[in-house]
């Protein structure tokens, strides 16, 4: 890969992280609020479901998630496995991509 | 000074616990969206689930991935403010101050969940 490409990609983590830095925060507070007393699925649907606001939420949550996942797998495979960083670069956006799918089929699970 | 000395340091630990605690945090993840997921066939399907999360162990291990969720996010924080502003003294103390923060926070949480 090129110095170019892995300045890019360096740079996406990073903004990546920024994104997910904010979103974590929210859902850390969010989970250590309604979590007392046990979560049920009545609350936890009832808090989120129909509403945009969630949904926009953790649509971006998932969305850099995936990002950010995605590149640190790369990496860690690329320094840590015998992969080359092709091989690398494949299976990570395999991993990223499945992570994207299974994560806004979850956001749409909790919002529709 | 030996080759491996470097890995007594406190920041070289802290790098070592920012990529574990990210491995741990991306397999943790599509488990999570999954069970989330459950939903989609229905509110009964998601409340067994989280009936079964009742358990005590069930409850540590959210406990430990609080935990793990927070040293991830306070390490890359550090880093970000590292990168990006330059700020090169006090980082042993404030990669141990990240620990110690994310250690009270995964407390604070399992106080409320038991």
């Amino acid at each position: 890969m090129s110095a170019r490409a892995e300045a890019r990609l360096w740079l996406v983590q990073r903004a990546s992280a920024a994104v997910l830095a904010l979103c974590v925060a929210v859902h850390l507070a969010t989970m250590i609020v309604a979590v007392r007393g046990g979560l049920s699925a009545a609350d936890l649907l009832g808090r989120t479901r129909g509403s945009m606001l969630w949904a926009s939420f953790y649509g971006v949550f998932v969305i850099a998630v995936a990002i950010h996942a995605a590149i640190g797998v790369r990496n860690v495979l690329a320094e840590w496995s015998r992969l080359n960083e092709r091989h690398s670069g494949i299976l990570a956006t395999i991993f990223g991509s499945c992570l994207l799918v299974l994560g806004l089929r979850a956001v749409a699970a909790v919002v529709l | 000074m030996t080759r491996l000395a470097h890995r007594k340091d406190v920041l070289w630990v802290a790098a070592l616990v920012h990529r574990l605690s990210g491995l741990a945090l991306a397999i943790f993840l599509p488990l999570h969206f999954l069970a989330l997921g459950l939903a989609i066939r229905g509110e009964a399907r998601l409340e067994t689930f989280l009936r079964w999360s009742d358990a005590p162990l069930v409850k540590l291990a959210e406990g430990g991935l609080v935990f793990l969720l927070l040293l991830h996010m306070l390490g890359g924080l550090r880093l970000l403010v590292l990168e990006n502003l330059d700020w090169r003294n006090g980082q042993k103390q404030l990669a141990t101050i990240a620990a110690a923060v994310s250690a009270v926070i995964a407390f604070i949480f399992l106080a409320r969940v038991f």
